[in-house]
């Protein structure tokens, strides 16, 4: 008899916590998971006119997408831009984080939250602004030539991969910081000074001690920062030109302009299955290379 | 061991420096009377605020804003709250996958989900516009308020609640006497943030209406025409101002009274 | 209803999962007596407090208070307040505040209430402390604070977890004795968990000892030191030698044991014990005498051994004697410092038969 009633009352532990799980479970299978299934469905359909879609089930779309050289070339891009970003990223910032959890000894926090502040500003106007300074009339440029530096303004600067991969990696940058620095913080400072004791340099203990304990948040970075800049829009629009367009901006002209809402839904399938699957093998290879040094 | 480092300080400096001067030439160029944000500066002006206070769109756009971010923050806060109290305070089977599941939204791009939301609401044969904004906004939200309450409730002394009950309170009474006011000053900052965060929110809010635009959206219409420009850095101006006070506001209410003052947590950003 | 049922612990026990916390626990606790729970941690002494309190339910047994059935009763309903390990004092509200936290229902008037604050911060010697908060308090200030919170409800039962644990030890050594005192001018019962068994002996009417969810023994202090019942309890009351021994024979209470080394004497045994029972002899350091020759001092029992380690602990010093024959040191405490008796040296130790304890293995 009272084994019966605990095992309802474990039971219902379960209960309570599911009641209480409830509203965000449904919201993420209401307005995420079933969008997105439906999406998956629609990428087999086919846009016979502006208003008429065929739902007879199709590989078309995914044929579409892999024979236009188009598409992949911007796949590929935007796959190397995301990847270009999260490494910049992770190696202006990890100095950083490594600074404030082992050097910064009064008011950590207010660092954190200065470091972390812009973050909370307007995206749209902080790529705004990078189209401002590197453009061609624009805050580099015009102030290089206000000094008689140059004669002409830099073509380069905007415009370009490099341009998007700056701007991108200056917008992420609390994405990384935080949780580099929540992986540092935590370590005990005492295996630090034992790995010193049992005679490893500064730089040999970093790499055999202090990286991989940081790695859970390196890990962390890549993936909150990898797979959401794949799907950046802004970014290339205002600062890419057609060098630096991805995969994004297409996906946006076929539920725009183009309206083609399978080959539309077909892209983004592609798009984050393959993210997905890079960010998977370079936290895979992160893991691997630092197990190996340490 | 850990007591200097030059050149990590002046990289530090340095990276500060990256971080802020983009954002702040928006601000001083807003002050600067010319139209074209070019060096030198030309000579101060409050014109483009004038100008702003005169576009009737911006207002419409921020009304909008305001609308659509008041109810995102307290719909995803009051989601995330429940959610927060189920992870801390139950051993929840699949606790793992739930937990993934609630955050998943903060990780897939943003691009897939507006979309899908497209897919599904035109499927439905409705029309986009603020709804489903907001309603992408809230799932947008909730990961953020769910991390910002969960560091908070995760040090909560289970003890505090014990002792009230002990001295004769109810599930209820020891709710609204103990726990509510503790976790108060993180339900505020969750609002604040998650308001934040929608109100400058663009790529969603871009793909999923129609007609109502929000502020972002309206700043983005402008950009297009160089005369309307300076008035959105005056916008862009007041808006980062704005925002810093709120966000600086929410890190405050998050330190504030927690019962052990040894570290600060700032686990969820 | 005898004053010495006021709480009765009948047959309770308490299982998470597969582990048993409290193995079939049956105590019953007079009214105004001070009780402690002793045992090392994880022995199913907090489990058992909270169970009194209402914070875990039984799998199985009942608990009555003053005669009443409380088994199934939540804390809040409870004539019983806790005073917890943290103290759990609340952060958002002030000193005064906490400790009117439980006085809401009574409905008191505003003077009335503040009376009762006023004497409940008199009573812990913290007057004039009504405005500061938990952060702005020491660690003995909040264990105070939390007592008065306690107490100003008038409680049946005062239940304490550890609640000296976190003090250091001469603030603790200060607190026991107030707590005593208080314990006696209140009247209240109060039942009190600890792992320091100094903290159980000094404070207590009676203590219980637990271990692995078992009560093993339920004594006053002093029958507790010297007449352990079991293994466990003389090992973890005080120091204690055990000897390897064996009965030879029974003659009522006279239980005649081999003893290893020392040979065979006659013991006495208050309660039941047969001949093929496995038993140790127990005997306390400080009532072996040690000596620098075999007839310098007079004992039932004079035996050579050879100082393998001496400690020094101010009041008294601690010679470990090795024996041969004897796989375990023979611990001797004395007061005197003895001259010659230094490490290595020869010695005599004498033990009489009166200090020998018999203690069954099981």
């Amino acid at each position: 008899m009272i084994r019966y009633w605990e095992k309802i009352y474990a039971k219902s532990e379960n209960i309570k916590a599911y009641a209480l799980l409830f509203p965000a479970l449904l919201m993420v299978i209401l307005a995420m998971a079933s969008p997105m299934l439906l999406t998956f469905v629609t990428s087999f359909h086919t846009q016979v006119s502006m208003m008429e879609i065929d739902t007879t089930l199709t590989l078309g779309r995914y044929k579409d997408f892999f024979s236009k050289p188009v598409y992949t070339t911007l796949l590929g891009r935007s796959i190397k831009i995301s990847f270009f970003v999260t490494l910049v990223t992770l190696i202006t910032t990890y100095p950083l984080a490594y600074y404030i959890a082992f050097y910064v000894k009064k008011n950590k926090m207010l660092w954190i939250v200065l470091m972390t502040l812009p973050f909370w500003t307007s995206y749209l106007l902080r790529v705004f602004s990078w189209k401002v300074i590197l453009g061609h009339k624009g805050v580099v440029n015009s102030a290089l030539m206000a000094l008689g530096m140059i004669e002409e303004p830099l073509g380069f600067l905007i415009y370009s991969q490099t341009a998007v991969v700056l701007t991108l990696a200056h917008a992420w940058a609390a994405f990384a910081i935080l949780p580099l620095y929540v992986s540092l913080d935590k370590i005990d400072k005492s295996l630090l000074e034992a790995s010193y004791d049992l005679g490893n340099s500064k730089f040999q203990t970093f790499w055999r001690v202090t990286f991989p304990l940081s790695l859970p948040g390196v890990i962390g970075a890549i993936l909150i920062i990898f797979i959401p800049t794949v799907g950046d829009y802004v970014t290339p629009q205002l600062v890419g030109g057609t060098d630096g367009r991805m995969l994004s901006n297409m996906i946006q002209a076929l539920f725009g302009r183009a309206n083609n809402f399978p080959l539309g839904a077909a892209s983004a399938v592609i798009m984050l299955f393959s993210v997905s699957l890079v960010a998977l093998i370079v936290t895979y290879v992160t893991r691997k290379v630092s197990m190996r040094m340490s | 061991m850990y007591n200097k480092n030059n050149i990590l300080f002046l990289y530090a400096i340095l990276y500060f420096a990256f971080l802020y001067i983009p954002v702040m030439l928006l601000p001083v160029f807003s002050f600067n009377d010319a139209i074209h944000m070019v060096f030198p500066l030309k000579g101060f002006t409050l014109k483009w605020y004038d100008q702003m206070i005169n576009a009737s769109r911006l207002h419409q756009a921020l009304f909008n804003s305001i609308k659509v971010g008041v109810t995102a923050s307290i719909f995803s806060t009051l989601i995330a709250l429940l959610a927060a109290k189920a992870f801390t305070k139950y051993k929840v089977r699949l606790r793992q996958l739930s937990y993934g599941a609630i955050l998943l939204p903060f990780v897939i791009p943003e691009i897939i989900i507006a979309v899908s939301l497209i897919v599904l609401w035109t499927g439905m044969g409705l029309q986009l516009g603020l709804i489903p904004v907001t309603i992408s906004h809230v799932l947008f939200c909730t990961p953020f308020c769910m991390l910002v309450l969960i560091s908070r409730m995760e040090g909560f002394d289970r003890n505090l609640e014990e002792a009230a009950m002990d001295l004769g309170e109810n599930a209820w009474g020891t709710f609204w006497r103990v726990t509510f006011p503790l976790v108060l000053p993180a339900i505020v900052a969750s609002l604040l943030l998650s308001f934040v965060i929608s109100f400058d929110e663009f790529i969603l809010a871009f793909f999923l209406t129609s007609n109502d635009q929000t502020l972002p959206l309206y700043m983005w219409g402008q950009l297009r025409f160089p005369k309307k420009l300076p008035h959105v850095l005056a916008l862009g101006a007041v808006i980062i101002v704005a925002t810093s006070i709120i966000v600086m506001l929410s890190y405050w209410l998050r330190n504030l009274g927690k019962p052990t003052d040894k570290k600060s947590n700032i686990g969820g950003i | 209803m005898s004053d010495n049922e006021f709480i009765k612990i009948k047959n309770v026990s308490k299982k998470f999962d597969d582990v048993v916390a409290v193995d079939n626990v049956d105590i019953n606790i007079a009214r105004g007596e001070f009780f402690s729970l002793l045992g090392p941690s994880g022995c199913g002494k907090t489990t058992l407090l909270r169970i009194l309190a209402g914070f875990e339910y039984p799998s199985s047994g009942k608990v009555l208070i003053d005669n009443v059935d409380v088994t199934g009763i939540t804390p809040n309903l409870r004539p019983t307040n806790m005073v917890f390990q943290n103290y759990a004092i609340f952060p958002h509200i002030n000193v005064k505040k906490n400790i009117e936290f439980g006085l809401r229902k009574e409905k008191l008037s505003k003077d009335a209430l503040d009376k009762r604050v006023k004497d409940a911060l008199r009573m812990v010697q913290l007057e004039g402390y009504e405005d500061r908060y938990s952060n702005q308090l020491s660690g003995g200030q909040r264990q105070r604070i939390a007592l008065a919170r306690a107490l100003v409800k008038q409680p049946k039962v005062l239940l304490l977890d550890e609640p000296l644990g976190a003090l250091d030890k001469k603030l603790r050594e200060e607190m026991q004795l107030e707590l005593r005192k208080l314990q006696r001018s209140v009247g209240i019962t109060f039942i009190f968990v600890t792992h320091d068994q100094e903290e159980a002996m000094t404070m207590s009417d009676r203590v219980a000892v637990m271990n692995k969810g078992k009560i093993l023994q339920i004594s006053p202090p002093r029958d507790l030191y010297n007449n352990p019942k079991n293994l466990f309890v003389g090992d973890f009351i005080g120091q204690i030698n055990f000897l390897e021994s064996e009965i030879k024979s029974i003659d009522s209470n006279n239980i005649n044991v081999l003893i290893n080394k020392l040979g065979e004497h006659t013991l006495t045994y208050s309660g039941n014990i047969n001949k093929e029972e496995s038993i140790v002899c127990a005997i306390r350091p400080e009532t072996i005498q040690i000596g620098n020759n075999p007839d310098q001092i007079k004992s039932d029992i004079t035996i050579k051994g050879k100082i393998a380690n001496t400690s020094f602990y101010g009041n008294m010093t601690y010679i470990y004697v090795e024996i041969e024959g004897i796989a375990k040191t023979l611990m001797v405490s004395t007061s005197d410092a003895l001259e010659g008796l230094t490490y290595d040296s020869e010695c005599y130790i004498n033990i009489n038969l009166k200090d020998i304890r018999l203690i069954k293995k099981n």
